[in-house]
């Protein structure tokens, strides 16, 4: 019944309430004397060298675009095991083949060295 | 049926109860964490606020409110702003959907004892807890500060790849139980294996129960995954450059997430809140929702626990485990459970 998510929306418009609020409050209460110091990048007190936003490894990109693919698997999965039953052994055999095809594209990544975190 | 308004009024009346109750539920988790973790460390923990420091965490609060709140001048201040705040509407959310016992009836009034009785509660709080990487890696680029940087890139990469081990990790429930409303999955659970065994999903399934516990601690960068955060090398990690009020709701994330991780193994894996009922009609109203804590508290200590025992991984240590063991072993389960459901029916 779609007045059953009218809640959910209430909630998080608490919450999305009470945060800034609480927020507003510690501002109105709390100290507020910066210095130069206190207000550079933390690195252990050394000031900072070079830029912040260096380049980091590719491999983050990696596991990125791996999580895209696999976790729409996860999704198409949870509809057929909700439905398992009613499906009948069409189901098991059809998902059977869905994952055997994942599962030579996982078998090709690991090959690829895609997995390895070095 | 109830009209609109008494719907919106209870519905508001339970939002404020359940959120009482959460933040009260985070600041308590918080400091049985200092307890049990300083018993373990061979120290008393927070003994001065209040009979054994149970004021500690109302003190931490204050304190909290009352520290001065930098904002350096090097960050992206929209989102350095927002970071925090989405972290913890996020990290609270979830709990919305979660039902934390059977219905009641107060002065007439039958209601449940959720917030939103929605027929795709766990897709809700899988859906919900997945933004959750949105704080941190909001929070880790606009601080525009080397660690904050490697924190969040650290934390948002091992927070996608744990998440495809749990989402998969579930699926076996889900074959069980055939329903994704969170209260007809602890309605499956009832009764009990050939009379003695009760019928809960942590038997049938304790390698997605392993798996789900592996991937959610994963998922709440605790110990022994908690690389975003390690002190030794990246000080406090993407939140480095926060303080005050924004660094407490980082905290506060955190742990609401925790719980959330509790409450869904309870519900999906250990029964929910069966158990044994007995005693005059309060009594029996409330026992459900005791079990139901009980399992969460349980779960909690564990987490703690774990905290106190093990160290941490390396990060080449943590993908390949993600990757290379819990996908193919979530993968294998759930082909294993169909067959056998497929073969029994």
């Amino acid at each position: 019944m779609p007045q059953n998510y009218i809640p959910i929306f209430i909630f998080i418009a608490v919450v999305g309430i009470l945060i800034p609020i609480t927020l507003l409050a510690a501002k109105l209460v709390r100290p507020d004397n910066p210095n130069r110091a206190k207000l550079s990048p933390y690195e252990c007190g050394v000031d900072p060298i070079g830029a912040s936003r260096g380049r980091y490894t590719v491999r983050y990109y990696i596991v990125a675009i791996l999580f895209v693919v696999f976790d729409v698997e996860t999704i198409f999965l949870f509809p057929w095991a909700v439905k398992f039953k009613a499906l009948g052994m069409f189901g098991l055999i059809e998902m059977l083949i869905f994952l055997a095809i994942l599962v030579v594209g996982y078998v090709w990544v690991w090959q690829k060295g895609a997995l390895d975190w070095v | 049926m109830l009209s609109i308004e008494s719907f919106v009024a209870i519905s508001l009346i339970k939002t404020v109860i359940a959120l009482f109750v959460l933040l009260t539920a985070v600041a308590y988790t918080v400091w049985l964490e200092r307890k049990v973790v300083g018993h373990m460390q061979n120290r008393w923990g927070p003994t001065r606020v209040g009979p054994f420091g149970l004021l500690q965490p109302l003190a931490d609060g204050v304190k909290f409110m009352f520290k001065e709140d930098l904002i350096p001048p090097h960050v992206y201040k929209p989102l350095y702003m927002a970071a925090p705040m989405l972290a913890v509407v996020f990290a609270l959310t979830s709990i919305a959907v979660i039902p934390v016992g059977n219905s009641i009836s107060i002065g007439g009034i039958q209601t449940s004892l959720q917030i939103a009785d929605v027929n795709i509660g766990l897709l809700i709080i899988l859906g919900v807890t997945s933004l959750g990487v949105y704080g941190v890696a909001l929070a880790g680029w606009s601080s525009n500060s080397k660690y904050s940087l490697l924190g969040g890139l650290r934390a948002s990469a091992q927070m996608v790849s744990y998440e495809i081990a749990l989402g998969l990790s579930l699926v076996g429930v889900l074959i069980l139980s055939g329903s994704l409303s969170l209260r007809e999955i602890v309605d499956a659970q009832s009764g009990t294996y050939w009379g003695v065994l009760p019928r809960w999903n942590i038997f049938p399934q304790f390698i997605a129960f392993f798996i789900y516990l592996m991937a959610a601690y994963a998922e709440t960068n605790r110990i022994p995954f908690d690389l975003p955060e390690a002190e030794t090398e990246l000080v406090a990690g993407y939140h480095t450059e926060y303080s005050a009020m924004k660094f407490a709701m980082f905290f506060m994330a955190e742990y609401a997430n925790m719980i959330t991780v509790a409450c869904v193994a309870s519900l999906l894996f250990l029964g929910g809140w069966h158990g044994p009922r007995f005693g005059p009609p309060l009594l029996q109203a409330i026992l459900p929702v005791f079990w139901f804590a009980l399992r969460i508290f349980g779960f909690l200590f564990v987490y703690i626990w774990i905290r106190g025992t093990l160290p941490r991984f390396r990060y080449d240590q943590l993908m390949a485990f993600g990757w290379k063991f819990l996908l193919p072993l979530a993968i294998a389960n759930l082909v294993v459970t169909a067959l056998v459901v497929a073969i029994q029916s």
